[in-house]
């Protein structure tokens, strides 16, 4: 997800740089106000630690492809949030000069992109109220926390990448479809960082458990419950869903675009074929298009029966987001499971 | 040649390009950060379709690897990294803007096909100039520029400790991976029941180490400040080559040199 520079326009790179900059201010002078002399060579070490354990491939299993970890939240995890966030940026700051992974006017970009969301999002709003809750089981716990903060956490990196390429005027594909291709993308990849993330953190749990920051640090009166837990996620679900579909564009996305125009917004039809007749002649297409329009129950992700509705752009929007993390907890609940399994 | 050991030869290669000496390598790392930052700054702020204008800018990377006796193709590797993302946004300009730019007859220039050109040269002059900044000022010469514009001691110190550990926890990381590959041969990567305690061997060593680490810095008088040698002043050189550098930018940004050139042919 690095941004290069060719993507962004210089205001756009400014912004980001300013918006970076600031968090690492703030960031170093909470850091400046603890002990640095004994934080600095921990941090040191485990941003190296990042740095070589990105380059170690996860088989996927089922897939024949393979992902790897995820940085930010771990280090969260292990470092706190600030000493996370620094942690990140100077990992970017090296892929970016050494190995031209990101650029010099984008680094303020993937900064924000790769390192906030992961490091402050992902931690205040996902693995702290998770980790300080009072599930019993510190691995559906662990699980929890770092496959949803991953999951959430690139999906708003992804997000911000649209937002900031199209604010530069870089690419002439619309915002809907730029998102509709980016978004399941990183859902995919962000799923298995997040397998990979939580694999590791049970392994220092069980191992090393004093190495995770602020895990055991409230006591119990402090703890939140889980039905605390799930009340911030689901109000941070119907933020995302909610906001981000009022984004979705009533036109049509880019390969529809490309295949028949839109004419009513005054483009002509680019590769001359009808919607209406285009690859609905057969008998087998016109089965086919039959039994999807009666499965889908939000078609063009709005209400059936009503498609100009934009409250069913939304409620498909939230809707779309809660299925998403009903995915990633089930997947966590078979992961916990399976471990219980091969333990007993 | 696993992605561990092309990642230390990269490292490795950047090192050996930043001890050479040139007229390039002896400026000042401050200077070489100027140029290079309003070089792509001026780069990027080209309009989409503006590559005739573009095109000029090449000139001065290609000068100073020319200066710097460093070979331009060894930078055109790294682009195997960035061009990914840029084909992926940059190629559903020709296929949607079909609006012509240049109509020859025989052959008609999109106005897509204008704007992904320029994405891509955009893409290959930031990447040539921030390469020879980094092959020709090495770690130590940058970390000394960011302390002089005042960028944060604790960021400073964190960068020049990350780098020296990525070549040991690299060589760590390859001796776990080799030692896995040669007991599971034939499998792509690590299997998932080995997800947790894989990575996680490599982070309790690394923990270990950080400590080790902090109680050797401890015994000699670490404070939290790395101290640098002051002999990294700029001289009449380096203002000359900053001024000289700056006003040919500018010049190439307003000026559109292929036009002018063009112009005295037709």
């Amino acid at each position: 997800m690095h941004m290069a520079d060719a993507l962004l326009a210089p205001t756009v790179a400014a912004t980001m740089y300013a918006a970076s900059g600031i968090t690492t201010g703030l960031s170093v002078a909470k850091l400046n106000k603890e002990d640095i002399t004994e934080k600095l060579p921990v941090m040191g070490v485990m941003s190296a630690f990042v740095f070589a354990g990105q380059m170690i491939n996860y088989t996927i299993p089922g897939t024949g492809s393979s992902g790897h970890m995820c940085g930010g939240m771990m280090l969260s995890a292990l470092l706190g949030p600030q000493a996370g966030f620094v942690s990140m940026a100077v990992i970017l700051l090296i892929q970016c000069l050494f190995f031209a992974d990101g650029g010099l006017m984008a680094y303020g970009a993937n900064v924000w992109n790769m390192a906030f969301y992961g490091c402050f999002i992902g931690y205040y709003l996902i693995y702290r109220p998770i980790m300080n809750s009072n599930i019993k089981n510190a691995r559906v716990k662990i699980s929890l926390a770092s496959i949803l903060g991953c999951v959430i956490t690139l999906q708003l990196g992804a997000f911000s990448v649209c937002i900031e390429t199209l604010a530069s005027g870089i690419t002439e594909l619309p915002f809907a479809a730029f998102v509709g291709l980016m978004q399941p993308i990183h859902l995919a990849i962000g799923l298995v960082e997040g397998l990979v993330t939580a694999a590791l953190l049970i392994f220092v749990y069980e191992t090393r458990p004093e190495l995770l920051a602020g895990v055991n640090e409230m006591n119990a009166t402090d703890r939140m419950s889980l039905k605390k837990v799930l009340i911030i996620l689901s109000v941070a679900v119907l933020l995302i869903g909610g906001i981000g579909s009022q984004f979705a564009s009533s036109n049509p996305d880019g390969l529809e675009w490309s295949l028949f125009g839109n004419e009513e917004s005054g483009y002509s039809a680019n590769m001359g074929l009808d919607e209406e007749d285009y690859g609905v002649s057969s008998s087998l297409a016109n089965a086919s298009a039959a039994v999807t329009e009666a499965t889908a129950f939000l078609p063009d992700y709005a209400f059936s029966n009503d498609s100009e509705n934009p409250v069913g752009t939304t409620v498909s929007g939230i809707l779309g987001s809660a299925i998403v993390a009903v995915v990633a907890a089930f997947i966590c609940f078979l992961t916990g499971r399976k471990r219980k399994t091969v333990n007993e | 040649m696993n992605r561990i050991t092309s990642a230390m030869m990269e490292l490795m290669s950047m090192d050996e390009l930043s001890r050479d000496s040139s007229f390039v390598h002896a400026r000042n790392p401050l200077a070489k950060l100027i140029v290079t930052i309003i070089y792509i700054v001026a780069v990027l702020s080209f309009d989409i379709t503006n590559l005739t204008g573009l095109i000029p800018m090449v000139l001065i990377p290609v000068v100073l690897f020319s200066l710097s006796g460093i070979e331009i193709r060894v930078c055109f590797y790294k682009l195997r990294i960035i061009l990914p993302l840029i084909i992926f946004i940059g190629i559903w300009n020709p296929i949607l803007n079909r609006t012509s730019a240049l109509d020859l007859g025989l052959f008609v220039l999109t106005e897509g096909t204008l704007s992904f050109l320029t994405l891509l040269l955009k893409s290959l002059l930031a990447l040539m100039m921030s390469f020879i900044l980094v092959a020709t000022t090495g770690i130590d010469g940058i970390c000394a520029g960011l302390r002089r514009i005042h960028v944060p001691s604790i960021i400073v110190s964190l960068i020049l400790i990350t780098y020296r550990y990525i070549s040991l926890l690299l060589t760590e990381a390859e001796t776990l991976v080799t030692a896995y590959t040669l007991r599971a041969p034939g499998q792509k990567g690590v299997h998932v029941s080995a997800w947790g305690s894989f990575l996680g061997q490599l982070l309790l060593r690394s923990m270990d180490r950080a400590n080790e680490l902090y109680g050797s810095m401890r015994l000699r008088g670490f404070t939290g400040e790395f101290h640098y040698a002051d002999n990294d002043k700029i001289d009449g050189t380096d203002i000359l080559f900053t001024l000289i550098c700056l006003i040919v930018i500018v010049g190439f940004r307003i000026v559109n040199i292929s036009r002018l050139i063009g112009g005295i042919f037709i």
